[in-house]
């Protein structure tokens, strides 16, 4: 097989990293959820809450495990795939891996065992506070590993010796400027694709009459927390693209499809972005609108592709993931309010809501992927912006390692999300009352059983 | 500081790898000795090591961080030299890390197959982890020679992941999977200890360099406490083993053992490849990272190290004594 190593070894970064990254999306965002249902069963020792908790923690732990497996691949991938970029950018990226393992990740795995089998063997506030603990270090490991990210997105606070990256600033590296953006998108990402994942499958219990008074809350709490963030997040979106058109506009460019320089730019709805020609076919476009978006003015000047000939990212994957996640963003708004206006009205939720609720149970995951999508081809050819391309770093492992390597690594996670969604679902298709207390060890045949 | 700062460094690389043997050894352990137990005893077996594995798995993630903080060219070529045994490990550990959970919420009828991943997976683990352990040794140079060290030590490897896991269950378990263990664990000591004295003899054969480190005068008398240490282990833990029924009031002793025949092992590991970190090709000066990047991140290894290990004792208190259940609340 003669396909370019270099080509598959990104493949095989990317693939590794999509499946990574849905389970941090929810894990995220799960545990600040799960620490509000243990909360609310110890102020009001209402047991729906505590049937809420015991159902979700399974689903957390399990989606925990996936995201430690395929995490730790994670940390391997960077030296099995981009030796150069080690090489040359370890004094930045090592110091900040280091302090997410440090400071995140040894919190976490340690608490998580209190958190899910210690509720017998440490007082209620002790567990609290290791159910807190582990909220804050997966909040804490995003902090850390996007740092890096964005970093390598906006570079900041560093010189070049002799092709190596040296530190002039930690504060300047770690806030560089499209930090605080990312946070913030990112974190609220996560709280969306938990919103909508508990929220979901609460509405598919209820339609298929299995729900109990818990799950009602839990629908409920999930439609509030959506419909409170899906608007934060499209404004931290908004903010995000305005920070991005700054430093990186040929990424902008590519999100919007726009090729030549122009004022008063149209925004693209639809299109089919043609490399070849440079322009885009079937285009569907709202006049002057993304000028204002980018720049607030009807007639603002925005940069075309063609002003960066060679050096911009492949344009359609960019155009239609973007598009795909303001579709998802817009379409969570939507939905959230429609459920909200219900259920804080007091009225049943009906059957067209519940199953609306239901198919947006997964939505998030693949407006985080878009997202990520946009954000990491939309930065080609650089691996870092402007300084270091991908080419210049990689591994030089013969194609047929890497494809065979890559069909393994294929293989087990397409085992792996059905396994997954399957569980969830296995989970979930049990009544109300069978949610006691589950087991690992012996209980665990009546948890099976029951 | 530049002298100092790698050395310190590869220190606390080599504290985070011992550990991670010790730890991940025993839950491997417990996975391989999985399809011999039935099916009641396995979740038992699981059940003791299931707040501890994720947190176990964790100083693996260290122990490459720190390669990857202070020696970015090392970790680079070592994880290219690496890549397929790297990536085999890395299916294992997915693979046993998800069948734990995976067993009991997939529903009864998959559970069998779950059963059977988190054996596979820990296997495969065990052998890979020995694989590279062995290629390391021999400065990653292939050759036959070489790889047949290699499958030696991931041959050993496994058989002292056997017996750690043995050990730990014969602190865990109560009644028949206390005997099943006492069993297990006097099948696996023999092996062990005679791949560690394969192992013993092969490397001075394989590597003239760390032949010649230790064969000379007066290191020798120095290096001596190690493998009498280890001698002395085994046979504790033979004697402790073989009269078990008598001695129940110490079921300490035969992890206790292993674990100090892991760290004569890491010491005597330490000292043949010291100051090397790729063996025969780039020491850790010639691999470091920049003085200023080492500093940085220093602060954070003195500040979290410490708390780091002081929550783990917290959290093996918290569940000290033999499991007989273990619940989600
Ligand atoms: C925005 C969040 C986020 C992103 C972009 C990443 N991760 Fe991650 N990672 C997490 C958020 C997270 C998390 C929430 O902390 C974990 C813990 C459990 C989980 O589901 O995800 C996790 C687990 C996790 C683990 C296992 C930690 C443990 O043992 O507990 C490792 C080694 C990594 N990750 C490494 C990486 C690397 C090298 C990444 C990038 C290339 C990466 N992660 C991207
Ligand atoms: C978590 C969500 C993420 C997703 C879904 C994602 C997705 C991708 C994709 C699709 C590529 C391939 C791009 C291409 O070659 O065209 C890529 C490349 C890469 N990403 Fe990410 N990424 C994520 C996060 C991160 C983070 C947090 C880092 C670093 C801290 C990172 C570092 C890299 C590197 C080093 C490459 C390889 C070089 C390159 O092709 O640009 N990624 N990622
Ligand atoms: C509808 C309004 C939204 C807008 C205007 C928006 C805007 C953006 C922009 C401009 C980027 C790319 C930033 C860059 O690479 O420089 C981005 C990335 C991203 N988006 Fe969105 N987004 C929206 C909705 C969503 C939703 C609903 C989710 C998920 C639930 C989401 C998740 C992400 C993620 C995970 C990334 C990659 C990480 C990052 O760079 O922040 N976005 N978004």
């Amino acid at each position: 097989m003669d396909i370019d190593p270099v080509v598959l070894a990104r493949i095989q970064f990317a693939a590794n990293i999509s499946f990574h990254i849905l389970f941090p999306a929810i894990s995220i965002g799960l545990a600040w959820v799960l620490l509000y249902f243990r909360w609310q069963f110890t102020r009001t020792a209402n047991r729906d809450w505590e049937h809420a908790y015991i159902f979700w923690v399974k689903v957390f732990a399990l989606t925990f495990a996936m995201g430690v497996v395929s995490g730790i691949t994670m940390s391997f991938q960077f030296g099995t795939n981009w030796p150069g970029f080690m090489e040359r950018a370890g004094n930045i990226a090592g110091p900040l891996l280091g302090y997410e393992v440090l400071t995140a990740f040894f919190l976490e795995a340690s608490f998580l065992g209190i958190m899910l089998f210690g509720k017998d063997r440490v007082s209620n506030r002790m567990h609290l506070l290791a159910s807190f603990l582990v909220a804050f270090g997966t909040t804490l490991s995003a902090f850390w590993i996007l740092s890096l990210n964005s970093w390598m997105q906006t570079p900041a606070g560093y010189r070049i010796e002799d092709g190596v990256f040296m530190v002039e600033s930690w504060w300047a590296v770690i806030f560089n400027p499209s930090f605080p953006y990312r946070l913030v998108h990112m974190l609220l990402a996560s709280l969306l694709t938990t919103a909508f994942l508990i929220a979901g499958l609460s509405a598919l219990r209820m339609l298929r009459g299995l729900g109990g008074p818990g799950t009602r809350k839990v629908l409920k709490t999930g439609v509030l927390l959506a419909a409170v963030v899906a608007p934060l997040q499209i404004l931290s979106g908004d903010l995000h693209g305005l920070n991005t058109l700054a430093h990186q506009p040929a990424k902008v460019a590519a999100m919007e499809a726009i090729w030549d320089t122009e004022a008063g730019a149209p925004f693209t709805l639809v299109a089919l972005p043609d490399e070849a020609s440079r322009s885009n076919r079937l285009a569907v476009e709202i006049p002057y609108a993304a000028s204002l978006i980018l720049t607030h003015r009807v007639d603002g000047e925005v940069q075309g592709l063609n002003d960066f000939a060679g050096q911009h990212p492949p344009v359609a994957p960019v155009f239609w993931a973007f598009r795909v996640m303001l579709g998802i963003g817009m379409a969570m708004l939507v939905s959230a309010w429609w459920a909200a206006a219900v259920l804080l009205r007091r009225r049943e939720p009906g059957r067209p809501l519940l199953r609306v609720l239901s198919l947006m149970t997964f939505s998030g995951w693949l407006a985080v992927l878009a997202g990520w999508y946009v954000t990491e081809i939309g930065r080609q050819p650089w691996i870092v912006e402007g300084l270091l391309t991908v080419q210049d770093v990689a591994a030089d492992h013969s194609s047929a390692t890497l494809s065979g390597t890559l069909f393994g690594y294929v293989m087990l996670y397409v085992l792996l999300l059905a396994a997954y969604i399957g569980a969830v679902r296995n989970l979930s298709s049990k009544p109300a009352e069978s949610q006691r207390t589950i087991a690992v060890g012996e209980l665990a045949a009546v948890a099976g059983g029951a | 500081m530049e002298y100092w700062l790698p050395v310190i460094y590869v220190a606390a690389m080599g504290l985070a790898l011992l550990i991670y043997v010790v730890l991940d050894g025993y839950d491997l352990g417990v996975g391989m000795l999985l399809p011999f137990a039935d099916e009641s005893e396995k979740d038992l077996m699981i059940a003791s090591i299931g707040p501890f594995w994720d947190a176990n798995e964790t100083w693996i993630v260290l122990g490459v961080g720190v390669l990857l903080i202070a020696f970015p060219a090392a970790h680079g070529v070592v994880l290219t030299a690496l890549y397929l045994p790297v990536t085999i490990m890395l299916f294992g550990l997915i693979l046993r890390g998800v069948a734990f959970d995976l067993r009991v919420k997939a529903g009864d009828h998959r559970r069998t197959l779950w059963n059977r991943a988190f054996f596979g997976g820990s296997l495969v683990a065990a052998l890979a982890q020995g694989w590279m352990l062995g290629s390391y040794v021999t400065g990653l140079q292939g050759g036959t020679l070489g790889l047949l060290f290699s499958a030696l030590i991931a041959l050993t490897l496994p058989a002292l992941y056997l017996l750690l896991g043995s050990s730990w269950l014969l602190m865990k378990a109560e009644g028949e999977l206390l005997e099943k263990a006492t069993r297990w664990a006097r099948l696996s000591l023999l092996p062990m200890g005679l791949g560690l004295l394969l192992v013993s003899i092969a490397t001075p054969l394989v590597s003239e360099r760390i032949a010649d480190k230790w064969f000379s005068l007066p290191n020798l008398f120095y290096l001596v406490p190690i493998p009498l240490v280890c001698a002395l282990a085994f046979v504790i833990m033979a004697y402790h083993l073989a009269r078990i029924g008598r001695l129940r009031a110490l079921p300490w002793v035969p992890f206790a053992a292993c674990v100090a025949i892991c760290v004569m092992a890491s010491l005597g590991l330490a000292y043949s490849v010291f100051p090397d970190i790729v063996i025969g090709r780039m020491t850790i000066w010639e691999a470091s990272a920049s003085v200023a990047s080492l500093q940085f991140t220093l602060v954070g290894v003195v500040i979290t190290l410490p708390l780091i290990l002081f929550y783990t004792v917290y959290v093996y208190r918290v569940f000290h004594g033999r499991v007989t259940e273990l619940t989600y609340h």
